[in-house]
């Protein structure tokens, strides 16, 4: 970063630029220009911070302060109170929602503290668009330590003994893939990198790609220069506009360096990379439906094997790897795979990175070291749960991923230890929900994603899911029997039995572990025709409690429907069958006279 | 051979590598039950779909069951084929499949012959434990095929033979997860679509998705009206099949008792497209021998190769797909149109039949048929040469209503005169007949010398694309053959890129040819079936007198009367026909 002292960062990742961080980009720019500074201070739109809960966030250097809920009219203050007079804007920094305190170094916050940055060591910190920054951070060296010191025998090697598994879900050991295709022999060989981001709330690959492209570029010409294909794939879903531009921008900038065509660092070897736009279908995250789709063909997986590695894109050796697992790859080479496996559980090393959403104070984007424990995510990093509600479950590994409990809460997250409590790692999205979500309700609002991305090829998940989901409606509109979870179940575990791929024989894991750990739930919807947590609305019933009711007419004039009778100052009655329950009157109500049942 | 050892149901068998679960199992006496899965090995496309989920297996040491017609068997792989987990699965599986599908069985034409119905009864489905939505789709009615979308199940087995095997294109899976369905693109009618009518896609659809448009009716109430003289032929592929629906061995001729039926039935003359075969042959061969003179002589604006014109199927092809070869086939009409054009003229000349007042029924292999004997070209003032082709399994049908026993049909003869034939004409009905009836006319026309042998094995087979050189009293004359729409198209690749050079080209749109067509009983995919067919054709035409198109006496008699000599200018108008280029859209 050149000749300039003072650095702002400001958020540039889908998030952030959603807030107006574009806008706040031209106030700082603006301001700073009206005050002088132009030749002492730059602005750089960085990927993202991570911290999403309180975007946009601008980040000063150097002295490091962390401005959080930005918005453009904060601009002039920024300039001229920070930058002028040297004093942090108090309104604007972090304050500790325990101890109340304000903390202006990011590295003082808790949501940073536990966080091990490798896969996001770049997002926000440098200006994806920038080559320059990248390289000043290490970037490419990986790339020219392999095609210099390294064959690609002793770079899969490395690759293996890190011990690096896939991000993308199945966890697959990263070296061995790379061997398997590097052992296929054919005239033509791919590399492709899956951005067929899709989980529900993850946005993992889009921040890497959005926030340090290079990263993504580096690593596969490294996996090229294993594998023996010159020629790199990027699938990724066209809803991401923002990361395709960014790397876009990052592809024509290492050919023009010559990091990227033919001979590249004058090694003789050759490396091209391209974009492929998918239409955003989550099942062409499987690695043959993806390939499927960029050959032009109907978004839809088959059977396995062949795998890629044997026969791919075209028919030819294809390794196909996701972003965060590619991200990795140029931090490995660099500090080797004896660093990178110190960190991590026995058969899960290195960090990973997690989306955390729901109902949680700090939702945004953290990576940690395998082997961290869901409650040190949740509370530490995510800060809990939000509004001070009790924790209920957590869903991992998105659609396919099941809820856990709070009993889970000490477990260390890893590969086998997710699989093991009845969830999966999946690409990383986290969702907690807290005591006031129904878990037929959630199982229910994942099944209706997955019935959506269904591609419809094999019978048990086109149907079968469909299925699932008409019982669980059912059950939440107050028509379940007993007999319809023993259904559920049943059905849960043919579908899982015979589908053809991993979206069919996951899709049914949020129903299995929800009746699993939360079948009390379950029976109160179908016995008592009762939603413990108040959210299934056909089995809510607003009552007026003649005893509070004055008469008001306040619920009558606000009621959509009608349902509500009543003489002024008389008590006023709920026609239960006009009712839409959708609790206006509720809300209204200013005697408390309405009663939710 | 590299073989491996594994257990099926507990019973150690050896295999050989590299086959499916399914083969492996169905090669030691086990019946896994299938669905979307097609046996097409002898059409050389290896078809794993692995979609309807039926066919699971359990094998030891794997997660989840295992699709036996998509997994390689392993040496030392352990399989249940049958065991209670795999049962249960299946059961699921197929309740699923039911739940998503109209329960109108007993009214569904496809009723008794339908592949889910004998699967639900294989697996003795006799609740459906998860029932809701039912997917409802519009009801696309063509010319020659109706689509009941309601029905489809989503074996996708109509796509592999539209994509695969013909290299059509129209049917593929549209929309996603329970909406999805097999249809044309943008759920286009099939008649606005590039379809050929071929009918594979009904020959193979296991439900009542895809069916023939049904004209039996309109030739019951033809056969009822006394004003009018209705008249039938019947394709020579017909005689080779009908009889397995009334349940004989696959290739029992039954032509003595296909007239009795007809002749039962009510027709008033009983005729035999074969004798159109033989008039065919007569027009074709001499259009090729002009063609090949001309083209020797050094005349520069003869095209060679000639193709075949009798398969209305393969003209719609290279109409919608290879408009600048459409001046290539053969002008000559397909014999179910010449024959209907010689009995609305000559014949009803001859008995002095008004044309309204005659009815032309066709029973044919084909649902293509039926959208031919519609085009335009083959009306006179709106009136067609052919009123109405049925397909062998429409004829099976109103035999069955008729309450005729065929079985015990005695053999009777067709009528004269557009009842006599060759063995030429029979041998239409098979991949390589067309090409060889015309060469036994074509050599002895060309040569004046009589043919050494009448059987060209060199022409027949069942491979895909076969090519031959016969020689024609010292000129080699360069034939190919192509069965399967896909197989024609890798042959007019290669006439296009010059590749190849041919003088004259035999093309049927079905794999095996008109006693492979989409109107023949089902065969399941069966080849073993086409084979006995094929035999049986040439078994037909070594039993008859006459040979050669060209020695039909009622041929001879023909071209006497009334037609003058072939390709003269009557036979011209009446015989010949032109082709159009579809690739703007109309397919009309």
């Amino acid at each position: 970063m050149t000749d300039y002292k003072i650095h702002l960062l400001i958020c540039g990742g889908t998030g952030c630029k959603a807030a107006e961080s574009d806008e706040i980009k031209k106030q700082l720019k603006h301001w700073i220009e009206e005050v002088g500074l132009e030749d002492e201070a730059q602005v750089v739109f960085t990927g993202c911070f991570g911290f999403c809960e309180k975007g946009p966030i601008v980040k000063v250097l150097p002295d490091n302060t962390f401005y959080v809920g930005v918005t453009p009219a904060d601009a002039e203050d920024i300039v001229k109170e920070h930058l002028i007079k040297g004093r942090t804007v108090p309104r604007l920094l972090y304050k500790d929602p325990i101890t109340n305190q304000q903390i202006s170094d990011s590295k003082g916050m808790d949501f940073y503290k536990k966080q091990t940055r490798i896969a996001l060591r770049n997002c926000g910190f440098i200006n994806p668009e920038s080559i320059d920054e990248y390289i000043s951070r290490d970037g490419y060296a990986a790339m020219g330590k392999c095609l210099t010191e390294y064959s690609p025998e002793e770079t899969i090697k490395e690759i293996k003994e890190s011990g690096l598994r896939g991000r993308g879900g199945g966890g697959f050991p990263t070296g061995l893939k790379w061997e398997i295709t590097r052992k296929s022999e054919a005239d033509q060989k791919y590399v492709v990198c899956n951005a067929d981001e899709g989980d529900p709330g993850a946005f993992m690959d889009r921040s890497i790609l959005e926030g340090d492209p290079h990263s993504v570029i580096e690593a596969m010409a490294i996996c090229g220069y294993c594998i023996g294909a010159d020629k790199g794939l990027v699938y990724i879903r066209a809803e991401y506009p923002l990361a395709i531009e960014r790397l876009k921008t990052a592809l024509n900038q290492a050919r023009e360096y010559g990091l990227l065509g033919d001979d590249i660092l004058g090694t003789g070897f050759n490396f091209e990379i391209e974009i492929r736009l998918g239409a955003g279908a989550f099942v062409c995250g499987e690695e043959t439906a993806l390939i499927h789709s960029m050959e032009g063909l109907r978004g839809e997986p088959t059977f396995k094997p062949p795998f890629p590695s044997v026969s791919g894109y075209l028919g030819k050796p294809t390794n196909v790897n996701n972003v965060e697992t590619f991200a990795n790859i140029p931090v490995i080479i660099n500090k080797g795979a004896s660093w990178f496996n110190k960190i991590g559980t026995e058969n899960s090393k290195g960090t990973k990175v997690f989306a955390l959403a729901g109902k949680i104070n700090n939702v945004g984007l953290i990576e940690v070291p395998m082997g961290t424990t869901l409650r040190e995510v949740i509370y530490d990093i995510g800060g809990g749960i939000k509004d001070g509600k009790g924790f209920k479950s957590v869903q991992t590994g998105g659609p396919s991923g099941g809820c856990l409990t709070k009993d889970f809460l000490d477990t260390p997250i890893d590969y086998d230890n997710l699989l093991a409590a009845g969830s999966m790692m999946g690409s990383g999205g986290m969702i907690v929900m807290d005591e006031g979500d129904c878990m037929v309700g959630i199982a229910k609002f994942y099944l209706e994603f997955t019935l959506e991305e269904s591609c419809g090829k094999c019978s048990p998940c086109r149907i079968g899911n469909k299925r699932l989901y008409e019982i669980l409606e059912k059950i939440t509109n107050g028509n379940g029997e007993e007999v319809d979870i023993e259904r559920l179940k049943l059905l849960s575990n043919v579908i899982k039995d015979t589908s053809l791929c991993g979206l069919g024989q996951t899709s049914p894991n949020p129903v299995l572990s929800t009746i699993l750990n939360f079948e009390d739930e379950y029976l109160a919807h179908v016995n008592e025709k009762k939603c413990p947590s108040g959210q299934c609305k056909a089995l809510l019933k607003y009552d007026i409690i003649e005893d509070l009711c004055t008469g008001c007419t306040l619920c009558f004039r606000n009621c959509p429907v009608g349902a509500i009778t009543g003489e002024r100052r008389q008590p006023h009655y709920i026609d239960q069958l006009l009712c839409i329950k959708c609790g206006v009157c509720y809300e209204k109500c200013k005697f408390n006279a309405i009663k939710l049942s | 051979m590299d073989t491996i050892l594994l257990t099926i149901d507990n019973k150690p068998v050896v295999v050989k590598k590299g086959i499916t679960i399914l083969e492996a199992a169905s090669s030691t006496g086990v019946h896994i039950p299938t669905l979307c899965h097609m046996k097409l090995d002898d059409l050389n496309i290896e078809n794993r779909p692995g979609g309807c989920r039926i066919c699971v297996v359990e094998v030891e040491g794997r997660r989840n069951l295992a699709p036996a017609c998509c997994t390689e068997v392993a040496d030392g792989m352990v399989i249940n084929s049958h065991s209670i987990r795999v049962i249960n699965a299946r059961q699921t599986v197929l309740e699923l499949i039911l739940s998503d599908h109209p329960a109108d069985c007993l009214i569904c034409a496809k009723s008794g012959k339908c592949d889910l119905q004998d699967m639900a009864h294989h697996l003795g489905i006799r609740e459906i434990h998860y029932k809701g939505e039912q997917s409802t789709y519009r009801e696309d009615t063509s010319p020659a095929i109706i689509r009941d979308v309601d029905k489809c199940i989503m074996c996708r087995r109509c796509e592999m033979m539209c994509n695969e095997v013909q290299t059509v294109g129209v049917l593929s899976a549209i929309n996603r997860g329970f909406n999805a369905v097999v249809s044309p693109a943008f759920e286009m009618n099939l008649d606005h679509s590039v379809c050929t009518y071929c009918g594979q896609c009904v020959a193979v659809c296991p439900t009542g998705a895809l069916t023939e448009v049904d004209q039996t009716a309109h030739v019951v109430r033809a056969l009822s009206d006394s004003s009018k003289t209705v008249i039938v032929q019947t394709a020579p592929a017909v005689r080779a099949a009908l009889g397995e629906e009334f349940d004989m061995d696959p290739g029992t001729l039954v032509t003595g008792k296909l007239a009795a039926a007809l002749r039962r039935l009510g027709f008033d003359y009983v005729f035999d497209t074969d004798f159109a075969a033989d008039l065919t042959i007569m027009e074709e061969g001499t259009e090729m021998l002009n063609r090949l003179s001309r083209f020797l002589e050094g005349d520069k604006s003869v095209k060679l190769p000639i193709l075949t014109s009798c398969c209305p199927a393969w003209v719609k092809f290279f109409e919608h797909q290879f408009p600048q070869l459409k001046d290539i086939p053969s002008t000559a009409r397909s014999p179910q149109q010449m024959f209907g054009s010689i009995a609305k003229t000559y014949f009803a000349e001859k008995m002095g039949i008004k044309r309204e007042d005659l009815v032309v029924v066709s029973i044919m292999p084909c649902v293509a048929k039926k959208y031919e004997c519609g085009r335009d070209e083959f009306k006179v003032n709106d009136n067609p040469d052919v009123d109405y082709a049925i397909t062998t399994r429409e004829l099976a049908g109103l035999i069955k209503l008729a309450n005729i026993n065929f079985s015990r049909l005695p053999n009777e003869e067709f009528d004269l005169p557009l009842g006599e034939s060759t063995g030429a004409g029979v041998i239409f009905g098979t991949t390589g007949g067309v090409i060889e009836a015309a060469v036994r006319t074509a050599y002895e026309l060309y040569t004046k010398k009589p043919l050494p042998k009448l059987d060209f094995n060199e022409l027949r087979g069942m491979d895909g694309i076969r090519q031959a050189t016969i020689d024609f009293g010292g000129f080699p004359l360069k034939i190919g053959i192509a069965h399967g729409l896909g197989n024609a198209r890798k042959l007019l690749a290669k006439i296009e890129s010059g590749e190849s050079e041919f003088h004259a080209i035999e093309i049927m749109s079905c794999p095996g040819g008109c006693i492979g067509g989409g109107g023949q009983p089902y065969h399941h995919g069966n080849a073993e079936i086409l084979k006995k067919r094929q035999m049986a054709i040439y078994q037909e035409d070594s039993n008859k007198k006459i040979r050669k198109s060209h020695e039909n006496p009622y041929i001879i008699q023909l071209y006497e009367e009334f037609l003058g000599k072939p390709m003269s200018e009557k036979a011209h108008h009446l015989l010949h026909t032109q082709y159009f280029d579809r690739t703007s859209g109309s397919s009309h």
